[in-house]
C-alpha cells in the first residue's frame, strides 16, 4: 500500500448526496460499500425520510419546493463545505446537468462527481451535441443547425423530408418540440417553438430534425476515467415510454444484431473519447432497422442504470465515485461481459386509470418483492409519504434472469408480490403489459405504449 | 360570498412562472372559468379557475404554499 492510499484509508472520503429518493439511497449504498462517508441533504418535506436516515449525516437545505432546496446551488454547495465533504454527487434530475452547478462545485474546491461543466454544457445544447457527434463520426438524425433566418429555414426544409420536428436547441424533457407534417405549417411552428423555448429555457434557438418513426430507443452506457480509458457496458432498450418518459427498460436489446451492437457501442465510446468525457454517461440512439442515429448524450447516471449493473456485474455508481477520486476504471473492455437479461419497471405514484395523474399521499403499506434475481431500488418505506413537490417515481423493480424468458417470469412474480397501499401506482399497468404478446416478444418501437394505452382505454 | 376549495393536493401558485405577474389581484373582477392560479402536483400543473363570476376578496393561502384537497384557496365576493 502506498503512503497516499494509506493516508486515504485513515481518512475516509466524504460525499455530499445532492439528491433525494431512490437515487440518494443508491449513492449512499455505493459510497458506504467503498468505505466512504455520506452526507444527505433534505428539504422540509423530506426531513424524516428513509434515505436521510441511512446517511452518516444530513443537512437541511431549505423549504419543500425544489427550487428553494434541491435546486438552490448556493445552499447545496454550503451544505457540502460545512459538512467537510470533498465530493458532490448530483444523482439525476435537479442539478445533475447544470453546467453552472458543476462549475461552482469545482470553484468551491470540491470534486463534482461527473464530467466537466464544459462537457455538460456542450451536450446540454442539442445543436452543439449534434455537432460533437458529427465530429466523432457518429451518425445523427438528418437535420439542420440553429435556425434564425426564414430563408435558411425554407432552404433547410427543402433538403429534408416531412414530417419534421422543430426542436429547441436548449431543450429537454420534450419541451419546445413540434412536429410539422407539411411545408406550409413550418414557419408558424418555428415561431411557436422559438417562443416556447425562449420562455422555458431563456434561449429561443431552434433547429429541424427529420422524424424517424417508427424507431426504437436504444442507449449505450459508457464509463470514462480521468486517465483516458473509455469503455462501454453494452446497451439498454428503453422504447416502452409515454410522453418521452420511460416506463420499462431492458438489457440487452432484443433482436439487435451483433454487427449493429458493435457499431453503436463503438460510436458511443468514440463520442465520449472525442469530447474528453469523464465519469458515467449514456449515449442515446434511435434505431430503425439496421440504422442508428444519435439522439443525445446524458451526462449523468440514469434512472435505468441498474439493469446494466445486473447484466455486467459492474457497480456503476461506485465507478463514478472511484473515477471522481482519480482512480483507474476497475475493469477493461475485454472483461466486461453480458450475462443474461435484465428488466426494470418504474413504479410511479400515478394513476394510469386517470391519464397518469399524480397520486401523492401517505404510504400505508409498502411490501417489496424478494427472491432470486429480484432487486428493488427505492428510497421509501411504509409510513412514509409521497410529497406533491417532487417526481412521482417511488421504486424500481429490477429483475435479472439467465435469459429473457426467466427475467420475464421473475418480473411477473416480483410485480405480483409488490403491495403498495395509500397511493395509486403503475404496478397493475406493468402486470397488464407483461401479458401482452408484443412485450413478451420484445423490440417494440417508442410509439407502442401510447398506442396500447389509447386502445385499452 | 363563497370560498373556493382546492380540487387537488399540491402546491398553489399565483403566477404562471416565477418571472411573470400574478394571474389576478385582490379586488379584481373575475369571470367564471378564469384562471386564478396553478396547482402543481409532482411536476404536473393544473389551472385553478373561478367557479363563478365574482370579485377576489382574499387569498387564503400564500403563493407556493402546500394545499390539500378541499382546503379553501380564495374567497370570492
Amino acid at each position: 500500500m502506498s503512503a497516499r492510499s494509506a493516508n486515504r484509508a485513515s481518512q475516509p472520503q466524504r460525499v455530499l448526496v445532492a439528491n433525494r429518493g431512490e437515487v440518494a439511497l443508491r449513492i449512499i449504498r455505493a459510497a458506504h460499500a467503498l468505505g466512504w462517508e455520506t452526507v444527505a441533504i433534505h428539504s422540509d418535506a423530506d426531513a424524516d425520510s428513509h434515505w436521510v436516515a441511512q446517511a452518516d449525516a444530513s443537512v437541511h437545505v431549505g423549504p419543500s419546493p425544489a427550487r428553494k432546496s434541491y435546486l438552490d446551488i448556493a445552499a447545496v454547495i454550503d451544505a457540502a463545505k460545512n459538512s467537510q465533504c470533498g465530493y458532490v454527487h448530483p444523482g439525476y434530475g435537479f442539478l445533475a446537468e447544470s453546467p453552472e452547478f458543476a462549475e461552482r462545485v469545482a470553484a468551491a474546491g470540491l470534486v463534482f462527481v461527473g464530467p466537466s461543466a464544459t462537457v455538460i454544457e456542450s451536450m446540454g445544447n442539442k445543436v452543439r451535441a449534434r455537432q460533437s457527434a458529427e465530429h466523432a463520426r457518429v451518425p445523427v438524425v438528418p437535420g439542420t443547425g440553429s435556425l434564425d433566418e426564414p430563408e435558411a429555414v425554407q432552404q433547410a426544409a427543402a433538403e429534408l423530408a416531412f414530417p419534421l420536428m422543430v426542436k429547441a436547441a436548449a431543450g429537454g424533457g420534450g419541451k419546445g418540440i413540434r412536429v410539422v407534417t407539411a411545408s406550409e405549417e413550418l414557419s408558424a411552428a418555428i415561431s411557436a417553438a422559438q417562443a416556447e423555448a425562449q420562455a422555458a429555457f431563456g434561449d429561443g434557438a431552434v433547429y429541424l430534425e427529420q422524424v424517424i418513426s417508427p424507431a426504437r430507443h436504444i442507449e449505450v452506457q459508457i464509463l470514462a476515467d480521468t486517465r483516458g480509458n473509455v469503455v462501454h457496458l453494452f446497451e439498454r432498450d428503453c422504447s416502452i415510454q409515454r410522453r418521452r418518459q420511460k416506463l420499462i427498460e431492458e438489457a440487452p436489446a432484443t433482436g439487435l444484431s451483433d454487427a449493429l451492437r458493435a457499431q453503436m457501442t463503438a460510436a458511443a465510446v468514440r463520442l465520449a473519447a472525442d469530447v474528453g468525457y469523464q465519469g458515467a454517461g449514456t449515449v442515446e440512439f434511435l434505431v430503425q432497422e439496421d440504422r442508428f442515429y444519435f439522439l443525445e448524450m446524458n451526462t449523468r447516471i440514469q434512472v435505468e442504470h441498474p439493469i446494466t449493473e445486473m447484466v455486467t456485474g459492474v457497480d456503476l455508481v461506485a465507478e463514478q465515485l472511484r473515477i471522481a477520486a482519480g482512480a483507474e476504471l476497475s475493469m477493461s473492455q475485454d472483461n466486461i461481459k453480458l450475462a443474461g437479461a435484465a428488466m426494470e419497471f418504474r413504479i410511479n405514484a400515478e394513476d394510469p386509470e386517470q391519464d397518469f395523474f399524480p397520486s401523492p399521499g401517505p404510504i400505508t403499506r409498502f411490501d417489496l418483492p424478494e427472491g432470486a434475481g429480484i432487486r428493488v431500488d427505492s428510497g421509501f418505506v411504509a409510513g412514509g409519504e409521497i410529497a406533491p413537490y417532487y417526481d412521482s417515481m417511488l421504486a424500481k423493480i429490477i429483475v435479472h434472469g439467465r435469459d429473457r424468458a426467466q427475467a420475464l417470469a421473475r418480473a411477473r412474480q416480483a410485480l405480483s408480490e409488490l403491495a403498495i397501499e395509500g397511493i395509486k401506482t403503475t404496478q397493475q399497468l406493468h402486470l397488464d403489459l407483461l401479458r401482452h404478446p408484443d412485450v413478451q416478444a420484445g423490440h417494440v418501437a417508442t410509439e407502442w405504449l401510447e398506442q396500447y394505452l389509447r386502445g385499452s382505454s | 360570498m363563497s370560498n373556493v376549495p382546492s380540487p387537488l393536493p399540491g402546491i398553489f401558485y399565483r403566477r404562471p412562472s416565477p418571472e411573470e405577474d400574478e394571474y389576478v389581484q385582490v379586488g379584481e373582477r373575475v369571470t367564471k372559468g378564469q384562471t386564478l392560479g396553478l396547482i402543481e402536483v409532482m411536476k404536473n400543473f393544473t389551472e385553478f379557475t373561478a367557479p363563478e363570476d365574482g370579485t377576489i376578496e382574499e387569498f387564503l393561502v400564500e403563493n407556493e404554499e402546500e394545499v390539500s384537497v378541499g382546503q379553501d384557496i380564495v374567497r370570492l365576493g
